[in-house]
């Protein structure tokens, strides 16, 4: 303990906090209290649900944003912007399409003021070491995605920057491409031909987290903390079919899954208004659901196996255990996920009876959803804007996430029969059939 | 051991290459005019003085090269205007709520307006020399270039993509590299586009501006639009055949060494190319980047900027952290509102301002007449644009759907529309007088002899790029007749015939000033309507009414585009993208 305090890290977060101001004047918190420090020779990856707030961190450390409290300090030195001596390589690659593969290697040089000579062999041996020898005068647009990233790589270490920050860089690329990457950046970094001193990851792949980092830290949402830290102790390269490797990936599953406020709790927790209902749809969690009902899993799969199995993307599956979690069709512990009674009576009943069940579900535990459906009663014409459930929305929710989860919303309910939508106008109303029969209840109700 | 070989090898690389030789007779041909011209446009002149004009088709080619040379300096000042103005209106958020709105009403003003405001100024600051008139020439057609392309650089400034933000300021870009770097290439293939958009529409004014007539006193500036002025007044009909030649050869010019090269160029900036989508290509941008010669002598400028660059960078202090730059001037709260309040209380008094004006000047009867005639020309471009767009739909359609066809037929369409349409109206004025027709209705054609293209070439680029999955579908499902129409084409195309009938629309009301009041020598034919009103205004230098029928006008195309355009784009934009 004591000589981690002497020595400075190059990364060093206390206490740091970052909200927004919505609209209205309310503020939501991102972060809220995360400590991280990134100590020479590491590898940290950092690892979360999408909207965790997670990039957001990244660029607090690349000084691209500020926090609103707590202290970012590189090497030492409190953060007042972008620092020279950290890079980043960006999920989007962010090249710049008019510029030639070289020219963008050397562009960080020309705003460094290099002289041109410098530049130039520079950024050519950046580019052969990062494998695009021969590519220099060629065109983003020209290259492949895999290629486009090398080039997102040979930008930031021409810079031979201390930290390289990497912003879910392999997510965009295919599976073999992305392997390919980050078995030739580990390479260069475990032969130390390149003078970068620590690496931050961000990503959303458990498997890719584990098979790169040293260190793996678990990020909560709402607001961003870090949950867990765990240590992976094997030796580079590492074998991803080892068990000791599984054992790891299979830790990391379970807390990630894990619910923040004391797991196994049988009672649901009370959702308000504001929750952020998981990006996914109806049709995925059904179909979720009957994998996880036939064979081989029978009710119960381990996480892994059915990330492996159903060949999702580790966010998307999470989004969709979250939604089987709040609507209570299935539940998750010690790593694994299982349906649970009401769960199994939603997989055998016919597809009519399913929709009422997800209506029943929908409104007893979602309550946006309940909300919308309310006021629809209510109102004389069974009608409602969109942009009044905004506003509600945007008490507890930044802009566009507000709009993404009223469209969550709108999706589920549209699944379940309990509300429709009118694209064209932006405004909610009850199902014409549903409203008909309202109408005949009151029909009679009045002769009676 | 070997030494290297110098970096610069003289004898071998700069000796020019046979694309050079091309190159080089076009490129002193074009100084040499260039320096001609120039020197023409600053000799002394007093107003009253009648400038010696010939409708001889040999003088032709000059008067051509003086109108191309006014052209090149609007251009010139509309780009320098643009990029300061977008550059303002983005970065200092105070300014950009006023200079955006302003840009909109400067927009909807009729340009031809302008150039009967600002002419007798212009003339006031070069006294005894021609250059004052040239100036107001200039600024009319200035004014026709100017709008659309401070708009296209400052909404390209306001998306540039965020990521390219973020790697900018990762890596230490100033402000300066940023906008070099950055938001000019981003911005640039819709600039050049609005450009080519603009000296299309020059020609048209070119033509307008240069016969003017101040306080009684006319005064024609050699160019193709004096001679055509000067053909109208003498009835020759071989001089104005002569100056349709003429512009054609001058479109050709301008397209071939300026805007092909230039689109051209702008490829590279495009972000992603559709598959499929044609590659523009230029026989000069070819011969300049294969030429030796001038590929070295491209050198020249890069370095240049390499040392003005760097110059800049030594004011920078050497610190661990980059400052990354934000939007400047960020006002507190309080700041914001006394500026809105400051905002109002300008507008307001404007507003009476203009109201004591016309009331002293005008009278408020005049002005319920000036909004009648208003609604007659509004009819006539609604009833305009509607037939037009009955006919070039289904044509646009169908070209769009061959290829081979649309390719020639684009180029065609586009070439029509930058067509001084104008050059057209002397016809138009014989054939009405040779059948006696009724002036109010048949006048009304010639606002949109120009301006109709813009529906046709755009509703072709819509047809072309439909998927041809969606047409298979469509086969497939069996669709026929109306039901494939309302079902599948104009759906499809909508999207482009909004774009191609906006501007379509803008150019109809600009060319009711000259469409209503159209002369043959003595014979004047005047159409009732708001066109007709600014133009005998004009003619009489009567500077309230001119003021007062820009105003109504300005009204009128405003709340055209409120109300109904920015409606039918927005439905476009949300509901009707095609991907």
């Amino acid at each position: 303990m004591a000589d981690t305090a002497t020595t400075t890290a190059l990364l060093d977060l206390r206490g740091v906090r970052k909200s927004f101001r919505t609209p209205d004047g309310h503020e939501r918190t991102v972060l809220e209290g995360v400590d991280f420090r990134l100590e020479e020779g590491d590898i940290v990856a950092l690892l979360g649900k999408s909207g965790s707030g997670k990039s957001t961190l990244l660029r607090i450390m690349a000084g691209l944003i500020k926090s609103n409290g707590g202290d970012v300090m590189y090497r030492g030195i409190p953060m007042t912007g972008p620092a020279k001596g950290i890079s980043m390589v960006f999920q989007s690659f962010a090249l710049f399409p008019w510029l030639t593969v070289q020219e963008n290697v050397e562009l960080g040089l020309e705003a460094a003021g290099v002289g041109k000579d410098e530049r130039e062999e520079r950024a050519g041996a950046a580019i052969d070491l990062i494998g695009l020898g021969g590519y220099e005068s060629a065109y983003p647009k020209e290259l492949s995605g895999g290629m486009r990233q090398r080039v997102g790589f040979a930008r930031a270490l021409v810079m031979r920057p201390d930290v390289l920050l990497l912003d879910e860089p392999f997510s965009a690329l295919d599976v073999l491409t992305s392997e390919t990457l980050r078995e030739d950046l580990l390479d260069l970094w475990d032969e130390r031909k390149i003078p970068t001193k620590g690496i931050l990851l961000v990503s959303h792949n458990i498997e890719e987290a584990v098979s790169m980092a040293d260190r793996v830290l678990v990020f909560s949402s709402d607001p961003g903390r870090v949950r867990a830290e765990i240590r992976v102790g094997l030796p580079r390269p590492r074998d991803t079919e080892s068990a000791a490797f599984r054992q790891i990936v299979d830790e990391v599953y379970t807390l990630m899954t894990a619910h923040a406020r004391g797991g196994g709790v049988e009672a649901q927790e009370q959702l308000t208004l504001g929750y952020r209902l998981p990006d996914t749809t109806p049709g995925k969690m059904v179909g979720l659901l009957e994998s996880i009902a036939e064979a081989p899993f029978n009710g119960r799969a381990d996480l892994p196996q059915l990330a492996e199995e159903t060949e999702l993307e580790d966010d998307a599956l999470f989004h969709l255990f979250e939604g089987l979690r709040v609507l209570g069709l299935a539940r998750i512990a010690a790593g694994d996920i299982f349906l649970t009674p009401v769960g199994k009576t939603f997989i055998e009943v016919e597809e009519a009876e399913r929709k009422a069940m997800f209506a029943d579900l929908l409104i007893k535990n979602i309550p946006l959803a309940a909300r919308i459906r309310k006021v629809l009663d209510e109102r004389r014409d069974h009608r409602a804007p969109e942009d009044r459930f905004l506003q509600e929305l945007q008490d507890y929710l930044t802009d566009s996430e507000a709009e993404r989860v009223l469209e969550t919303a709108i999706t589920w309910g549209r699944y379940a029969e309990i509300y429709d939508y009118d694209y064209t106008s932006g405004v909610l109303m009850l199902p014409e059939d549903v409203v008909e029969e309202m109408e005949a209840e009151e029909a009679n109700e009045g002769d009676s | 051991m070997r030494w290297p070989l110098p970096t610069v090898a003289v004898s071998q690389d700069l000796k020019p290459n046979s694309w050079d030789l091309a190159l080089i007779p076009v490129v002193f041909a074009v100084l040499a005019l260039l320096a001609f011209g120039a020197a023409q446009m600053s000799i002394p002149y007093d107003v009253g003085e009648p400038l010696p004009l010939s409708l001889d088709p040999a003088n032709l080619p000059y008067y051509l090269l003086r109108s191309a040379l006014r052209m090149a300096a609007a251009l010139v000042a509309s780009l320098a205007f643009t990029i300061v103005f977008a550059v303002t209106a983005a970065k200092v958020p105070a300014l950009e709520k006023v200079l955006i709105p302003i840009l909109d009403i400067l927009q909807s003003i009729p340009i031809l307006g302008f150039l009967s405001i600002t002419v007798t100024g212009f003339i006031a600051l070069f006294p005894g020399n021609l250059l004052g008139v040239e100036c107001a020439a200039i600024f009319a057609i200035f004014t026709s270039q100017a709008w659309n392309m401070a708009f296209s650089l400052y909404s390209s400034l306001k998306t540039v993509p965020n990521d390219l933000i973020e790697a900018s300021d990762m890596f230490h870009l100033s402000a300066w590299q940023r906008f070099w770097r950055l938001e000019m290439p981003w911005g640039m293939p819709g600039l050049v586009w609005n450009m080519m958009m603009s000296v299309s529409g020059g020609w048209f004014f070119v033509v307008a501006s240069e016969a003017i007539s101040v306080s009684g006193q006319n005064i024609s500036l050699p160019g193709v639009g004096s001679y055509i002025a000067l053909a109208i007044a003498e009835k020759n009909l071989a001089a104005i055949g002569w100056a349709i030649l003429g512009v054609l050869g001058g479109i050709i010019v301008y397209d071939q060494l300026i805007f092909r090269p230039l689109v051209a160029w702008t490829d590279k900036f495009k972000v992603d190319s559709l598959p499929g989508e044609q590659v523009p290509e230029s026989w000069l941008l070819t011969l300049m980047q294969r030429g030796r010669l001038f590929r070295y002598l491209a050198r020249l400028p890069a370095a240049l900027w390499e040392v003005f660059t760097g110059l800049l960078r030594r004011h920078d202090k050497e610190t661990l952290f980059h400052r990354a730059p934000g939007p400047l001037l960020t006002l507190p709260d309080w700041v914001g509102r006394a500026w809105d309040a400051v905002l109002v209380v300008v507008a307001v008094l404007g507003l009476v301002q203009v109201a004591l004006f016309v009331h002293g000047e005008v009278g408020f009867g005049e002005i319920g007449q000036v909004l009648l005639y208003g609604l007659a020309t509004t009819l006539r471009v609604v009833v305009l644009i509607t037939l037009a767009s009955l006919i070039w739909v289904p044509i646009g359609v169908w070209i769009g759907q061959r290829p081979l066809v649309a390719q020639n037929v684009q180029w065609i369409a586009q070439f029509m529309a930058a067509f001084p349409a104008n050059l057209m109206f002397p016809v138009a004025v014989i054939v009405i007088v040779r059948f006696d027709l009724d002036v109010d209705v048949w006048t009304s054609p010639l606002m949109i002899l120009g301006t109709q293209w813009y529906i046709l070439f755009n509703v072709i680029a819509g047809a072309s790029a439909i998927p041809q999955e969606m047409k298979d579908a469509a086969g497939n499902l069996g669709l026929t007749g109306w039901l494939k129409w309302k079902r599948f084409y104009i759906p499809a195309i909508f999207p482009s015939y909004v774009t191609g009938a906006i501007t379509a629309s803008g150019g109809s009301w600009n060319a009711s000033i000259v469409a209503e009041l159209v002369s043959w020598g003595d014979t004047k034919l005047e159409a009732h309507g708001l066109g007709a009103y600014i133009a005998r205004a004009t003619s009489d230098g009567d500077f309230p009414r001119i003021a007062l029928g820009i105003a109504v006008m300005c009204l009128f195309v405003m709340a055209f585009n409120r109300f109904l355009w920015r409606r039918l784009y927005m439905l476009a934009a949300e509901r009707l993208r095609l991907d």
